[in-house]
């Protein structure tokens, strides 16, 4: 069987490549889809704990995380929309208000 | 190595391949279907874990329409390439590499110096509390107030879009 | 009956509370005086009744205590809303409501038009809930609340008028000038305290009255605590703001600056009788300052040209005298003379206030004269006080300034005698100039033509009072006719079971009826006559006497005309080098250049660092996420190889 830490690693390792996605790309829809893989590289961690522990609170949790996951883009995506109308890019190096 | 054990492997490497795909394209149309591919990899990860529920909304909500949502809008925008992908690595970058490598690198010493004594094998229970009937019980019953606030939230956050999206307001 | 004495402390705190609150909407002068008016007023008929039945129970079984509910506990301190019904405290409430009644039926007619005549009756009701915390305490934290509620309302009150500067000065210079004496009453609380573990009269009273005589201890409680009475009671060195508090409305100055809240430093040492017996050096202390109070006040008065000034002194005086009796260790005699003095120095007031509402705000006798055929009713009571005061037999001053030369005569020494003596014949003196130069003679202002004065009798609200007054004036000194004279001292009879104790450990001798007292009496109200007699004939017949006087003593004049130049000297002494220094050393040197500097040089400190610190704010979100990320790596490492 494979174990648990197999599952962790795993997780780890999809969690690392979105941190890195979002660290690294200008887009904001790609840094957005890396959010939307370190929130599921969450899941897969909290599903296989779930599984192996046999207690269902961890997929009760996985659900409100997809629910939540599904308002963050729904807003997420509105917000990319009004700040491409007004400034016609999303490349978050030039969205730098908050400079001092 | 069982047949099992194999399968769980492939699926793994196609995750990581197909989530490093993800960040490496520079269109983001590509990164969309390769995000979508990714979803299908962990939808059936979550199977291997006898989570049948988990997967399928994985799929329905995730793969279908959070990631329509995504190309959608990349398509209304219409995006190009991003140009700068590879023309400029920056310093910052490499120290965000840097950064998620060790941090990555502390995980997989934890999970393997950990204690996780008893933890190699999927629960007996597991494949019960996978089940729709299972979790239609849980969510109704232990988390009824939690789902009640989670659905004010999505009626907010449609608001909030309607509101964020909108041209004028009046 | 007894447990309604909570009700009578309370009516007027309900008084002043609809007054206070809901008084400038009332359009109406006469509801707000009558619901001034009545509260005070029932609280007296309960006193009434409550000192009915007090007559009507065993001697010994006259004192109780009503506790209401615990006020402040903490530690050892265990403090309650208890009040001491006994026979000096109901004899204080009763002189309290009283007087403090007839003032506020007076006020209805002096303060009449005033805009402010719901804030008025608000402070004097409150007033009259604060002393009556005062003098019905069982404990001393109690009575200090008692004790500072008529130092803020005397405050208030003085100031009343707070748009002419001078008022608001005085009611300034009373409160400090008080408040240096609180200091002394609250280290005598704190002292109590520590050496009793209470501040509840009987079980304080009851331990210390084992200790021995002239514990030195009790010498500094005693002295604290009369620091507290010389600054309540305008004593020397304190005297000072009682002249200045005449600045408010007249009927103030009769219930505040003479009738009751300046006796709380008398009735507060009266109270503690069983700490002062044990303390004799206190009690010599206490006796030398009130006379010296009491001849200085007097001298002052001889010259001042102020109707309510004069007073003012005379209260000062009397007030030495009070204390005077306490020091020689006759604590009866000295609540006797507050009793009898409130009724005549609030009719003098009062007579005064009339006055001068006649003359339209004019104070300066100089300018009166003659104001008999205009003011019959005032003239009469206003006389009946004066003659009181003076100590003429069977009027009420007379008993107990009589009591006070007999016991300084018998316990005290000659020489005491001799200035007390001498100062009531003073006091009879500067009583009848200011009677004479008021209401006799010829008047001195313009009768007829233009800017004339058109004095006029004060109206019934205000004649009643002084009619009252003047009765009480007449007959309130019977209840202590002396045993020379065939009397039975009924008020010390009264009064014996709460100064029982102070009186054991003073172990003083009773005096019988000697030829001596006879002698005593004889000269003391000759004295008093001399006076008058001296007075009338200098001011009324030859009135080029006491200006010669103060020709040829010009120099003593202007001493005693400038109160002793003791306003100046604490100037000079005091509030100056107190102002310039806080001016120059406190305000240029310490406030601006320390503290304004501190803070003046912090904001530029943090200016600086934030000029080059907001640097680091790039702007670019996935800057903040990579000090985000990198925070994450330091707490997983922290955590891992600690």
């Amino acid at each position: 069987m494979v174990s648990l830490n197999f599952y962790l690693s795993l997780s780890a390792m999809l969690f690392t490549i979105g941190v890195v996605g979002v660290l690294t790309r200008r887009n904001a829809i790609i840094v957005f889809m890396s959010i939307e893989l370190m929130l599921n590289s969450v899941n897969l961690t909290l599903v296989a704990f779930s599984s192996f522990l046999g207690d269902a609170t961890g997929q009760m949790l996985v659900f409100f995380v997809i629910t939540i996951a599904a308002a963050e883009a729904a807003i997420g995506l509105a917000i990319i929309i009004a700040l491409f109308r007004n400034k016609q890019t999303v490349n978050i190096d030039e969205i730098n208000l908050l400079k001092w | 190595m069982t047949f099992e054990e194999a399968f769980v492997y492939i699926l793994a490497a196609g995750a990581i391949v197909s989530a490093l795909l993800v960040i490496t394209r520079r269109n983001p149309i590509n990164s969309v279907i390769y995000l979508v591919l990714n979803f299908f990899f962990l939808a059936a990860l979550y199977l291997t874990l006898k989570a049948q529920f988990i997967a399928i909304i994985q799929i329905l909500v995730y793969a279908g329409a959070i990631m329509v949502l995504f190309m959608f809008v990349i398509m209304l925008l219409n995006l190009g390439d991003e140009k700068q992908l590879r023309d400029r690595v920056t310093w910052k970058q490499m120290v965000a590499i840097g950064l998620s490598l060790a941090f990555v690198m502390q995980v997989i010493y934890i999970v393997g110096f950990g204690e996780t004594d008893g933890m190699d094998a999927i629960s007996a229970k597991a494949a019960e509390i996978g089940t729709v009937e299972y979790i239609g019980k849980e969510l109704f019953s232990h988390y009824v107030l939690p789902i009640e606030a989670i659905s004010v939230l999505i009626v907010l956050a449609v608001v909030g879009a309607i509101v964020l999206a909108k041209r004028k307001l009046d | 009956m007894y447990n309604l004495i909570g009700l009578v402390v309370l009516l007027p705190l309900i008084g002043a509370a609809v007054n206070g609150l809901v008084g400038w909407r009332i359009k109406n002068e006469k509801v707000i005086g009558i619901v001034g008016s009545a509260t005070v007023g029932f609280s007296f008929v309960l006193s009434v009744l409550i000192f009915i039945e007090m007559l009507g129970r065993d001697v010994l079984n006259r004192a109780e205590v009503i506790d209401y509910f615990r006020w402040i506990g903490a530690g050892g301190l265990e403090t309650s809303f208890a009040y001491q019904v006994d026979q000096l405290s109901i004899l204080m409430t009763l002189v309290v409501t009283g007087v403090g009644f007839l003032i506020h039926v007076y006020s209805i007619g002096y303060m009449h038009g005033d805009p402010g005549f719901w804030r008025y009756f608000s402070y004097l009701n409150l007033f009259i809930f604060a002393m009556l915390n005062l003098v019905l305490a069982d404990n001393f934290l109690l009575l200090f609340l008692g004790w500072e509620g008529v130092g803020l309302c005397s405050y208030l009150l003085i100031g009343f008028w707070y748009e002419k500067k001078f008022t608001g000065d005085a009611a300034k210079k009373a409160f400090v000038v008080n408040r240096i004496g609180d200091f002394g009453f609250l280290i005598g609380l704190f002292l109590i305290f520590v050496t009793f573990g209470t501040l509840k009269f009987e079980p304080l009273f009851l331990q210390a009255s084992v200790m021995s005589v002239g514990e030195p201890v009790l010498f500094w409680i005693t002295l604290m605590l009369f620091i507290g009475a010389v600054g309540k009671s305008a004593q020397i060195p304190l005297f000072v703001w009682l002249p200045d508090a005449m600045a408010g409305p007249t009927p103030v100055s009769a219930l505040i600056h003479a009738a009751t809240m300046v006796t709380a430093g008398v009735y507060m040492v009266a109270r503690s009788a069983t700490l002062y017996a044990l303390a004799p050096l206190t009690l010599e202390i206490v006796a030398v300052i009130g006379l010296l109070t009491a001849v200085l006040a007097a001298t002052i008065a001889l010259t001042q040209n102020d109707i309510k000034k004069v007073l003012a002194y005379s209260t000062v005086s009397q007030l030495g005298y009070m204390f005077l009796a306490l020091g020689v260790g006759a604590f009866w005699v000295g609540i006797f003379h507050v009793y009898t003095h409130a009724f005549f120095k609030a009719l003098l007031f009062l007579g005064s206030g009339a006055v001068i509402h006649a003359m339209h705000h004019e104070q300066d006798i100089q300018k009166m004269g003659g104001l008999r055929k205009y003011m019959p009713k005032t003239y009469i009571t206003f006389l009946i006080g004066a003659i009181a005061i003076s100590g003429i037999p069977p009027l009420a001053g007379f008993f107990s300034k009589d009591e006070i030369l007999a016991y300084v005569w018998h316990d005290g020494s000659v020489l005491l005698w001799v200035f007390a003596a001498i100062t009531a014949g003073l006091t009879a003196f500067y009583m009848f100039r200011l009677v004479t130069l008021t209401f006799w003679g010829d008047p001195r202002f313009k009768e007829h033509g233009e800017h004339a004065k058109h004095p006029h009798e004060a109206p019934a609200t205000m004649t009643v009072p002084l009619i009252i007054l003047a009765v009480l004036s007449i007959i309130g000194g019977w209840v202590g006719i002396p045993k020379a004279l065939g009397g039975g001292l009924a008020i010390k009879q009264f009064l014996a079971p709460v100064f029982e104790r102070a009186d054991r450990i003073m172990a003083l001798p009773e005096h019988g009826v000697h030829a001596v007292d006879y002698v005593l009496i004889l000269l003391s109200v000759a004295i008093a006559a001399a006076g008058i007699y001296v007075a009338r004939l200098w001011y009324l017949k030859k009135p080029e006497i006491p200006g010669g006087l103060a020709k040829k003593y010009s120099g003593v004049y202007k001493v005693l005309s400038n109160k002793y130049y003791v306003d100046e000297l604490y100037d000079a002494a005091i509030v100056n080098p107190t102002v310039k220094g806080s001016r120059k050393l406190l305000w240029r040197g310490i406030d601006v250049g320390i503290i304004d500097g501190i803070v003046n040089g912090l904001a530029k400190l943090v200016e600086i660092v934030s000029k080059y610190g907001r640097l680091v704010q790039v702007g670019v979100v996935q800057g903040y996420a990579v000090a985000f990320v990198f925070g994450i790596v330091f707490i997983i490492f922290w955590l891992l190889f600690r």
